[in-house]
């Protein structure tokens, strides 16, 4: 069952990664590299761990998602639109005039939580929320997700230093580990090394995982809470621009559109990779 | 002019009382408690006052991140830092994603007098102006501070409020009424409208005063709310002065007073116009009210003011004229 699902959610990558690229052509903007490091961990939450959909949105209960590095919002809108919040179709209105589907969340998108896309505000807005939970007896889950890079703003430790005063194992904050920002390697931008000892000094209990495989992210999230009274961190060391081989490990590619020879290829090679799953799955 | 308690003295307790039987009301502070008089809160009610530490973008963020869940926040820090530090949150996080927090800017404009430009926020009211969908409000005496705290609990809309620490006296009627974005006339007249906001009203009623003395009608009116802007009051005064000055404890820069002179000019009404506030210099060394002696906000500087404004003559479109002038195009109320 558990491998079924797994399998399942693989071949929805596949499919995620096919339209991120689809919409960001369209649309001629967007930010492929990151849409594409994170597309797994989005797959895996939204279908996988957490409890919200389109039918229990204004759910108290609900968990919430709240994306902290914005600006991969094209993977958010990709997921949004398969878990039914509304019709794919509305996503070929990216980013033109007066369309809701503008370049980082917003809320007046169904499905989206808070309005972000300037770096080092997702954590705080999401320990808010997590302590309201607390407070008010409800066992709803906060996640959010950060880039690396984003965690050169001061402010993500401020939160994290409250998640941790306050014992927030409902809180579950991912960090989309690719290693790269806008400038090149995060390392030679600023050092940010040894996260996990830094994220484990400041009270989380984490846990490392290869942030772009199904079987790993949903192993990882299936332990939560990670300790009882500890913030949940899950370190996901991605690959920016995964999937696409010539996007791969490409700082160039952090917001850079594909041409039209590029999208072929991009597409023949999602396709390869959709026959090679299914192969492997017994499928033609 | 019978004097009252600290504005603060008067939010700290409203918030209490408010809070005793309300347990979604919660107070976020940055190590701020003692500053915002809060420390009854935190003893009576510890359940409901929420500690960030010193970390002001913190304080703000995890303020909308609890609104957005049905809580009923009080983020409390000084002007100085919250709308500093915290801008960026006090932006996105409450007025651009609609969570709405109650941002507490305690002692505000230049309270915090000798410790200087750091802790002088004169910034805060042109910054906010800017940000689409966040209300302020600058409550000038004990009555108007009660009743914007009982309105903020339920106002469905991000809201600032800030005040100072000083006593203020009370400059309300028994019978007066309050409402966010409602001026309030204390003083009718019609020689020159001192429409002033937060601490320095009560300075401009003393300055009415004294122009009666002189037999000059000075109105006052309480702009308690800077948006959303109570415009009608702005031109009937300004329709039924020879003069209006505009009062306030923030830099002369985009507060009250450039927004109602471009209010009036977009409406065709020209008159005599005087902002008074802090000017745009290193700000002079004292207490709060030294340096309210030192920029004329005083009784006695803004009746002087008011003078030399309704005896200058005035420049319309570089001519001298010595009438005020109200254009016949003119639409309002």
């Amino acid at each position: 069952m558990r491998q079924t699902i797994s399998k399942t959610l693989e071949l929805k990558s596949i499919q995620y990664r096919r339209k991120i690229l689809t919409i960001i052509k369209q649309a001629n903007s967007g930010h492929t590299g990151g849409s594409l490091s994170a597309v797994d961990i989005l797959n895996v939450l939204y279908n996988h761990v957490m409890n919200v959909s389109p039918e229990n949105f204004q759910d108290a209960n609900r968990d919430r998602f709240i994306q902290s590095k914005g600006h991969s919002v094209e993977a958010l809108y990709v997921v949004l639109a398969d878990k039914g919040f509304y019709p794919e179709a509305e996503l070929d209105t990216l980013n033109r005039y007066g369309s809701h589907f503008i370049g980082h969340p917003t809320r007046k998108v169904n499905g989206i939580e808070q309005n972000t896309g300037a770096l080092g505000h997702g954590l705080s807005i999401a320990v808010g929320t997590a302590l309201a939970a607390k407070k008010d007896g409800r066992t709803y889950r906060v996640f959010t997700l950060l880039g690396d890079g984003e965690l050169e703003e001061g402010s993500n430790w401020e939160a994290s230093m409250s998640a941790a005063h306050y014992g927030l194992d409902n809180l579950v904050v991912i960090v989309d580990y690719n290693g790269l920002q806008i400038t090149g390697p995060v390392e030679t931008v600023t050092g940010i090394t040894n996260l996990r000892e830094k994220f484990t000094a400041f009270g989380y209990a984490v846990r490392e995982v290869n942030g772009n495989s199904i079987p790993e992210l949903m192993a990882a999230f299936d332990q939560l809470p990670f300790e009882a009274g500890k913030p949940n961190l899950v370190l996901a060391h991605t690959t920016k621009g995964k999937g696409i081989s010539f996007i791969e490990n490409q700082v160039g590619w952090h917001h850079h559109v594909p041409t039209d020879t590029e999208f072929a290829t991009a597409m023949i090679e999602l396709d390869t990779a959709q026959a090679a799953w299914g192969a492997s799955n017994g499928i033609r | 002019m019978e004097s009252g308690k600290a504005n603060l003295e008067v939010f700290a307790a409203t918030l209490l009382k408010l809070a005793q039987t309300d347990p979604d009301i919660l107070v976020v502070t940055s190590d701020s408690r003692g500053s915002g008089k809060l420390t009854s809160f935190a003893q009576a009610l510890p359940e409901q006052i929420v500690e960030i530490g010193i970390a002001e973008q913190n304080l703000v963020g995890v303020s909308a991140g609890l609104a957005s869940a049905g809580k009923k926040v009080f983020a409390v820090s000084p002007a100085c830092f919250l709308t500093a530090r915290g801008l960026e949150q006090i932006k996105n996080d409450v007025a651009y994603s609609d969570n709405p927090v109650k941002v507490i800017g305690i002692s505000a404009g230049v309270s915090y007098g000798a410790l200087g430009t750091t802790h002088h926020s004169l910034h805060d009211l042109a910054a906010l102006q800017a940000i689409n969908n966040i209300d302020i409000v600058v409550p000038a005496d004990n009555f108007e501070t009660r009743m914007v705290i009982e309105t903020a609990v339920s106002h469905p809309r991000p809201l600032y409020v800030r005040f100072g620490k000083a006593a203020m006296p009370h400059l309300h009627a028994p019978d007066a009424r309050f409402e966010i974005g409602k001026a309030i006339t204390l003083v009718e007249g019609g020689d020159v409208t001192f429409i002033a906001i937060g601490e320095t009203v009560a300075r401009a009623v003393q300055a009415s005063r004294r122009l009666a003395e002189q037999g000059i009608a000075a109105g006052v009116i309480s702009m308690h709310t800077l948006k959303p802007l109570d415009e009608t009051a702005v031109l009937h005064a300004a329709r039924h002065s020879q003069a209006i000055i505009t009062v306030e404890e923030h830099s002369v820069y985009g507060g009250l007073g450039s927004t109602i002179a471009a209010l009036l000019l977009q409406n065709r009404v020209s008159l005599p116009f005087k902002i008074v506030g802090i000017p745009d210099e290193y700000t002079i060394t004292g207490s709060q009210n030294e340096i309210f002696a030192h920029y004329g906000i005083t009784g006695e500087g803004l009746a002087v003011t008011a003078q030399h404004l309704l005896t200058t003559p005035v420049q319309v479109g570089g001519v001298a004229k010595s009438e005020n002038r109200v254009s016949e195009n003119y639409l309002g109320d």
